[in-house]
């Protein structure tokens, strides 16, 4: 394999809580290729987004912080990056979109001088280059009437619409990575798909990588060439989609396909009822103990699960899993 | 066959214009309306007045107290050193209006940065610049701003000052307040995230969103600066060279009893601009709160 374009390595991250420290990220280890897509999938409060702002260097100040472990971009260290160096980076070499279009887009300006406004900063157009490309950036994430929609302002367009802006303003400057946070999860169904194909689109046009953290293993599947299923600020599998798919070697990751009827069953044929993974992710203070997160909602559970944390089993397809029963699921 | 057309996606209907929200939500507070005809005829009557009326403020006319009415040359009356009454009206309007702009300019420039600054950056330097505000806070107004014109002397630019410097606190603890709100809103940090530095934050993303609720603090701080500058030159803390309304009413308090018209004229004056502004920072409210909006 080539060298990596973002590699990070052992991250821990830790958030300072009135209950104390705790490792919301804990020894997460992952790598993205050129032009790769990565995904991202777990419940609410697993450390999916917390990972992107860490890569962002974003985290909340004074509250997050990288405890140890690398972020090698471009075998550049950003946890140790000075500031202003980060914010060169930020929205030029990675950028990121957000969950929310309703509320990621500023009121106050119109969604061409917000693009603009990126289009200054980073690469010092002047202000009627940048209006222009602006105008074209709009109309490559398929806004029609791209030009008289520049001098929109955000409450005139609708959530779909916001997205596809926040897509534009993120591809702006020909970013080498792309970080989308659940970028359809406010949208409706019929807008997710075309979301999701103009991000697909878009990367094969610019050969951006992007790093899909999502809840939609529909999207997964049809996105992503690896996904990293995380559970409680920890890897719980790591490797290719297909083989995912196909085989989870952890329990919590069989959980989340069966959760998803259209992966598991065809219409025809007898479809298994919807299952759920019973419980909720445990809560901040019982994260970093020493044994398996998952243990406490996990149908394979043994007293080795409670005692000892598992380590990271790999099989020879690059498939990773964190799970002391791995080898026999 | 012709070519398939791709229709234009039409956006939500409910969507307009903030400025035109705004302005029919104004339009709706009729007081504030007629307060807005009236305060628009002062400003008026301030840039233009002394031209067309042409009659100098300081210049011995008449016998001194003449009554409003006794002689149609001069309408309003004389004061006690015999000048014409409505010159001194309305050339003090012009310096009133001046204070009052200046002065909130004043205190809104000292609060917003302050504000802006314990909003934006929180910990130590929240701390500090409000306990420096608090500060500010319970010092006597009135008293403080008369010690510094009382020191540093009574021209136009110190009483600006002055009264600038002892008012400001209101705005910093608005500021703050919306600042310490917006911050943590998605499209700051999605500005953060497209590399934007700090000062672009505060003041090009975060700033314009706080606008609303400071603008309405404004409008109403040129009203109580000019109510404020009134009492100063009441008490003689003022510029002796330029005719203000409560220097009017100052210089001829002596003679209350006597002419009462003298004090009465020039306090009617004060009364209906300072309304007038109070009304319209009340229409502002309506218009920009969004709270009342569901009303």
């Amino acid at each position: 394999m080539t060298e990596a374009l973002l590699k990070v390595e052992n991250l821990r991250i830790e958030l300072t809580t009135r209950a104390g420290v705790a490792p919301v990220i804990d020894n997460l280890s992952f790598e993205l290729g050129h032009g790769e897509n990565i995904s991202f999938v777990g419940e609410s409060g697993c450390g999916k987004s917390m990972t992107a702002l860490a890569i962002m260097g974003l985290l909340p100040e004074g509250v997050g912080r990288v405890a140890s472990g690398r972020i090698l971009f471009e075998g550049e260290d950003l946890t140790a990056a000075s500031d202003s160096r980060l914010r060169d980076i930020r929205g030029n070499e990675i950028s990121m979109i957000f969950q929310e279009p309703m509320t990621s887009l500023n009121p106050v300006y119109t969604v061409g001088e917000q693009i603009a406004e990126v289009l200054r900063a980073h690469q010092g157009l002047s202000a009627r280059a940048a209006r222009d490309m602006a105008a074209d950036l709009l109309d490559a994430v398929r806004i029609p009437n791209a030009r008289a929609r520049a001098g929109d302002y955000p409450f005139q367009m609708s959530g779909g619409q916001r997205q596809r802006v926040m897509i534009a303003m993120a591809l702006a400057c020909r970013p080498k990575i792309l970080i989308a946070d659940e970028p359809t999860t406010a949208l409706d169904v019929t807008v997710q798909a075309q979301i999701f194909d103009l991000l697909r689109d878009l990367r094969r046009d610019t050969g951006t990588s992007i790093i899909l953290i999502t809840h939609d293993m529909g999207a997964v599947a049809e996105m992503a060439e690896r996904m990293i299923v995380m559970y409680a600020g920890r890897n719980a599998e790591i490797g290719p989609v297909e083989q995912i798919i196909d085989h989870p070697r952890h329990p919590y990751t069989k959980g989340l396909i069966s959760c998803v009827p259209h992966i598991m069953a065809t219409l025809t044929e007898d479809r298994p009822d919807l299952t759920e993974v019973p419980g909720i992710v445990p809560g901040l203070r019982e994260f970093g103990q020493d044994r398996c997160l998952f243990a406490s909602r996990c149908a394979y559970r043994t007293e080795q699960c409670l005692r000892q944390r598992p380590p990271a089993m790999a099989f020879d397809n690059g498939q990773l899993a964190d799970c002391w029963h791995a080898e026999t699921l | 066959m012709s070519e398939p057309v791709t229709l234009p996606e039409e956006a939500p209907e409910q969507a307009r214009h903030p400025f035109t929200e705004a302005w029919e939500m104004f339009r709706r507070n009729h007081a504030a309306l007629v307060a807005l005809v009236l305060l628009v005829l002062i400003c008026v009557l301030a840039v233009i007045g002394p031209v067309l009326y042409g009659r100098d403020p300081y210049d011995m006319v008449w016998a001194p107290f003449t009554r409003p009415g006794e002689n149609w040359d001069f309408i309003l009356g004389t004061d006690y050193l015999g000048r014409d009454l409505l010159a001194m009206i309305i050339s003090g309007a012009r310096v009133s209006i001046i204070i009052g702009l200046s002065a909130a300019f004043v205190s809104i420039f000292i609060g917003v940065t302050v504000g802006a600054l314990a909003g934006f950056y929180r910990g130590w330097v929240e701390e500090a610049l409000m306990r420096f505000t608090e500060f500010f806070q319970v010092l006597p107004t009135l008293l403080f701003s008369m010690v510094i014109v009382a020191l540093f002397g009574a021209s136009l630019p110190m009483i600006t000052f002055a009264i600038g410097v002892v008012s400001w606190t209101a705005v910093a603890r608005i500021t703050r307040a919306e600042f310490l709100r917006i911050r943590e809103l998605e499209y700051v940090t999605a500005s953060r995230a497209s590399g934007a530095r700090n000062a672009k934050l505060m003041f090009r993303v975060i700033l314009p969103n706080a606008l609303p609720p400071i603008i309405v603090q404004s409008a109403l701080m040129v009203g109580s600066a000019i109510l404020f500058e009134a009492g100063l030159s009441f008490l003689g803390l003022t510029d002796p060279n330029v005719v203000s309304w409560g220097q009017i009413i100052g210089s001829n308090r002596t003679y209350f009893l006597d002419a009462s018209f003298t004090v009465t004229i020039p306090g009617v004056a004060i009364f209906v601009t300072v309304l007038c502004i109070s009304l319209v920072g009340d229409g502002l409210n309506d218009a920009l709160n969004p709270k009342l909006r569901a009303r």
